[in-house]
């Protein structure tokens, strides 16, 4: 049984000189055989395995991770929430999402740090206004809170927002949805695990899959390099390696893997209280708990799983960064890095069974997965334990690129892809 | 980024460059006899390599012609080079 963190437990183990804190989950050798095992300990993955364990009753599964839990994307993006999209279907699979983030540390006994400080999304040219509008009256028919901002009440949002009409991509107006926000994203991560552990499941690190062993259109098992596992029930939640694991089944999908970048700087007092998105310059920036403003760029147009990205991505986006906001002209940046994110033709994911019984993709999130993360792990377990998919993430199947169903979000998530 | 031999122009820059995707899918001959299943496989289904990878490249911002590369999408290391129309290099 784990210890529940409170402000007793803090003040018990500062006494002890915090020397003497259970660890939050185990580390254990690979079973023979499990009910499920889920492939890839990223928040979307263990996600999976806490909901299959807690409302699915399935205790005897497990979680294997190639590194470490939540050293994938999990722990490279820019931690933003949000549900503001367009079409129908996407509404109700983000903001699934949303509800779940607003109880979520209580749930886990695990700050996850969930922080409603809002969303605001800036319109650059007529276009953007009359689609940003539009989004907006989809968002309020859909139940999720939007209003849209003219070019003062944006800067009354977020003062230090350049809103001069000689910029070269001036500020026309923006979106705002205040439910959303930001959260720690290795929390989560750890969160869940220790959650899944409590339950019994099995978060087993340093495994890479190494192959699928099929018969027929049915399952045996995953070669890993920590031996044969057997099971009748795989659930792929590997982002940008999707397409690795789809190959050694010979299933094909409709991703691609490209190389996203995110930046931050130096630590500075708070500046900005929100987080501004801005599609059309591409340009994504909010602070860290820190003090690091945290930077989004956009993706390179190659296939790569190098963790890299070019370096002109980056200075694109720091460009409309300081046209944007001046006052950053002498801040320094800290790190950079890249992930590898897996984007679907019609940038909307893919949680859906395969032509191969037992088999189950979680996958094509793109470059805004964060935020989905406990909608996804629900959704993907209802999927799993009752090998139909949930109402809410039946749009998005697999099938749908025979059938031509697409939820098209590209250009219309209120974000460049 | 890196420097990319261009058959017309020689060595550039990447970034005069647009990537075009996967290479060598090609177009059904027979489009009105074609199964939604397979139309799926020609439109969307992509082999996404960890590895080496044939694709098509444009240079966009120079001779805007298009050309074949071979490059190891694990370390993006360009193997080979070769114009619209020629054979692949065998491995």
């Amino acid at each position: 049984m784990k210890n529940k963190y409170s402000v007793f437990s803090l003040i018990k183990n500062a006494l002890s000189y915090h020397e003497n804190w259970q660890r939050a989950w185990k580390d254990p050798a690979p079973k023979k055989e499990y009910d499920a095992v889920i492939v890839g300990g990223g928040g979307h993955g263990l996600a999976t395995a806490y909901y299959l364990a807690k409302k699915h009753n399935m205790n005897n599964i497990a979680v294997v991770e190639k590194g470490w839990i939540g050293g994938g994307n999990t722990g490279r993006n820019t931690t933003i929430i949000r549900s503001n999209y367009l079409w129908d279907a996407s509404a109700g699979l983000y903001d699934h999402a949303l509800k779940i983030w607003e109880g979520l540390s209580q749930e886990l006994n695990y700050n996850v740090m969930f922080s409603q400080r809002g969303v605001m999304n800036l319109a650059h040219n007529l276009q953007d206004v009359r689609d940003l509008k539009r989004r907006t009256h989809a968002n309020r028919l859909n139940g999720i809170d939007a209003v849209y901002l003219s070019t003062e009440e944006v800067k009354k949002f977020c003062p230090i927002i350049n809103t001069s009409p000689d910029i070269r991509y001036p500020v026309l107006g923006g979106t705002l949805q205040r439910r959303a926000g930001t959260a720690r994203h290795d929390a989560v991560a750890w969160g869940y695990a220790r959650g899944a552990d409590a339950m019994g499941v099995d978060i087993i690190q340093n495994c890479e899959v190494k192959g699928i062993k099929r018969n027929g259109d049915s399952l045996e098992g995953i070669e890993t390099t920590k031996g044969f596992i057997k099971t009748k029930k795989v659930g792929v939640v590997a982002a940008g390696h999707s397409s690795v694991i789809a190959n050694m089944a010979g299933l094909r999908l409709p991703l691609e893997s490209k190389p996203l970048q995110a930046l931050v700087s130096e630590p500075v007092k708070p500046i900005i209280d929100t987080v501004v998105m801005s599609n059309a310059v591409h340009a994504y920036v909010s602070q860290s708990d820190k003090g690091e403003l945290v930077i989004g760029a956009g993706t390179d147009d190659y296939v790569s799983y190098t963790q890299k990205g070019s370096h002109q991505i980056v200075e694109g986006t720091l460009n409309a960064i300081l046209e944007l906001y001046p006052i950053f002209s002498r801040m320094r940046m800290l790190r950079q890095w890249g992930g590898i994110v897996d984007i679907c033709p019609d940038a909307s994911p893919i949680l859906s069974k395969t032509s191969i019984k037992g088999l189950y993709f979680n996958c094509g999130w793109g470059t805004g997965g964060f935020k989905a993360t406990p909608g996804s792990g629900d959704l993907f377990a209802h999927t799993i334990a009752n090998d139909e998919p949930h109402k809410l993430n039946a749009a998005f199947n697999l099938n749908r690129f025979v059938s031509g169903d697409l939820v098209d979000e590209h250009g219309a998530a209120a974000v460049a892809h | 980024m890196f420097l990319i031999n261009c058959p017309y122009c020689g060595e550039r820059d990447q970034q005069e460059f647009k990537a075009g995707g996967e290479a060598h899918i090609e177009r059904p001959k027979q489009p009105t006899e074609l199964s939604d299943d397979e139309w799926a496989e020609y439109l969307f289904m992509r082999k996404n390599i960890k590895g080496i990878q044939f694709e098509r490249w444009n240079h966009a911002h120079g001779c805007r012609k298009w050309f074949n590369m071979v490059r190891d999408t694990s370390n993006d290391e360009i193997k080979a080079i070769y114009k619209m129309g020629e054979k692949p290099p065998s491995q």
